[in-house]
């Protein structure tokens, strides 16, 4: 456990020492605060309510997150400090997991500082505020499966651009397939529109946590691969 | 502490490494040398347990490579070709960061970052990132990450490539003083490092190892000639066909024209012979003067030229 706190330390350094977290982040709020008062005809429609607004999240964190995620692993490869990485005495699982805690940091920091959005709701009318939690759960929970996703995607390749797109494209595959009915219940977006109306059911969550640990589970495998005989 | 047992590594349909198999003991620096693509950085891949062999054993410190791979990383300081570095960290941070993953404790990882600080002379870089630092510098960083430890082997590839003569020189004493009390195996293509620095010379060519020994031994096994410049003054022709004549001279080869009269040759013959009183006999009968009669010491690039020559020409010769 020790090991992955180091690792998620200089991951989560790594991130703010560069701008791509503030950028992240930024942006994300940008974007985020213009969806909801523009797009999300906050005005026009005289409701104080957010489901509209986090119905659209978990598209644009499929841009998003891909875009943090995809350097994980292929820089490590390009740069060759993979090489480094995989012969100090280290799990890979201790290293995949240390890599997810640190994009899981920022994703959160994304959620959390998108606040001033349901408060000034707060302040306007009186919104459900429970649905709002869980809605922020659930935004957590679709992030933290697009990062595993995302993650696993860079564990293949050393090219951070064909690491976005696969990201992008297997998120996006896991966010609709939910809209074949016969697949329903495998769909990232069925069952975070459960918990937006309000209510965590334990298959909700246990269906994230399946997600999250499947694609960690093949990060680690990927990664472990080179060993294998 | 090293044990390589037959070890063998294909990528795809090439052999990368060919039953290769050497031991390395404490206090031993063996030096690596061989063409490029002849096979060092794989096989130390395979004892780094970065790259997993096909067949064939390697132990470090009485630890499979392959089933007790985390018992051998402790072991193992390693330095990789080209010494690849986060570039985004400070040198300290990196420093540290290595030092916890090796399993220090936060005041020991402190004490041991300024031992290496220290050691590897990188006492102006402290504040700098990594991506700031030269080449030579980056590679006294790549040292340091891999020392921080204190580990009984260290793996080093290459790490003398793309320094300028003082830093190599400085990087060889580091190894120097280091390998009185641990295994190191380094690659290298300066062939005169080895001699000034190895107890032992591995020859890997087309991923076979090709020699195993002491500089000195590796000099003398390819001597079965001697070699010999002799400078004479005296007629060419005539010269030319006595040394044709001659039963103990293999060959001859003109290699300089001196000055007009005096002629320099090198000559091959059969070790053991004194083939340096034939030449001033052959001198006395004819009537040359003999300006002077030298042996010609055979240093370690021609052993390493021959030896990886003639594994080339078998090559050729199979296909």
């Amino acid at each position: 456990m020790n090991n992955t706190f180091v690792i998620f330390k200089k991951e989560a350094g790594s991130y703010f020492n560069s701008a791509v977290a503030y950028f992240n982040i930024i942006a994300f709020l940008s974007v985020s605060a213009w969806l909801f008062f523009w797009l999300g005809f906050f005005f026009e429609r005289g409701q104080a309510e957010m489901t509209y607004f986090f119905s659209l999240m978990p598209w644009l964190f499929l841009f998003f997150i891909p875009a943090m995620t995809m350097r994980l692993w292929a820089e490590e490869k390009k740069m060759g400090t993979v090489e480094m990485l995989m012969t100090l005495p280290i799990r890979s699982y201790e290293v995949v997991l240390g890599k997810f805690l640190a994009c899981f940091l920022i994703l959160v920091l994304m959620v959390v500082l998108s606040f001033p959005l349901p408060l000034s709701l707060g302040y306007l009318g009186n919104p459900d505020n429970g649905q709002i939690f869980t809605s922020y759960l659930g935004l957590i929970l679709v992030g933290a499966a697009y990062i595993a996703i995302g993650l696993c995607a860079s564990t293949f390749t050393s090219d951070q651009v064909i690491a976005f797109v696969v990201g992008i494209i297997v998120s996006f595959t896991m966010l609709v397939i939910g809209f074949v009915p016969q697949l329903r219940d495998f769909g990232l977006a069925y069952h975070f529109n459960s918990i937006t109306r309000g209510v965590v059911d334990s298959r909700d969550l246990i269906y994230y946590f399946s997600v999250i640990g499947f694609f960690l589970y093949l990060s680690v495998l990927s990664v472990e691969s080179k060993r294998w005989r | 502490m090293i044990e390589v047992n037959n070890l063998t590594k294909r990528y795809g349909a090439t052999l990368a490494v060919d039953n290769v198999s050497f031991s390395a003991d404490s206090g031993e620096i063996v030096g690596f040398i061989g063409p490029n693509g002849a096979g060092k950085s794989t096989t130390m891949r395979i004892l780094t347990c970065y790259l997993p062999a096909d067949e064939g054993s390697a132990t470090v410190g009485g630890f499979d490579v392959f089933s007790e791979s985390i018992e051998v990383r402790k072991k193992i300081g390693y330095l990789p070709e080209s010494t690849p570095l986060y570039t985004d960290m400070g040198v300290i941070d990196y420093l540290k960061f290595v030092g916890q993953i090796q399993g220090l404790s936060g005041q020991k990882v402190k004490s041991r970052v300024s031992a290496m600080v220290d050691i590897c002379g990188l006492e102006k870089m402290v504040h700098k990132d990594v991506g700031e630092l030269s080449k030579g510098y980056r590679q006294r960083v790549g040292l340091a990450q891999a020392l921080i430890h204190d580990p009984p082997v260290l793996i080093l590839d290459e790490p003398t490539s793309g320094l300028d003569p003082y830093q190599i020189i400085e990087i060889r004493n580091l190894i120097k003083e280091f390998g009185r009390e641990k295994t190191i195996i380094f690659s290298t293509h300066i062939l005169s490092q080895v001699a000034i620095t190895c107890d032992r010379v591995l020859i890997i060519s087309n991923g076979k190892l090709v020699a195993n020994g002491t500089p000195d031994e590796l000099q003398q096994r390819t001597q079965d000639n001697q070699y010999l410049e002799v400078t004479l003054e005296g007629e060419q022709s005539e010269i030319e066909t006595q040394f044709d004549q001659s039963e103990f001279i293999h060959n001859f080869q003109l290699t300089q024209n001196v000055e007009s009269s005096a002629l320099a040759y090198e000559i091959t013959s059969e070790k053991g012979h004194k083939t340096s009183d034939e030449i001033a006999r052959l001198a006395y009968q004819n009537q040359w003067a003999v300006v002077s009669i030298q042996p010609k010491a055979v240093n370690l690039e021609e052993v390493f030229l021959r030896l990886t020559e003639s594994e080339t020409q078998l090559e050729g010769a199979h296909s």
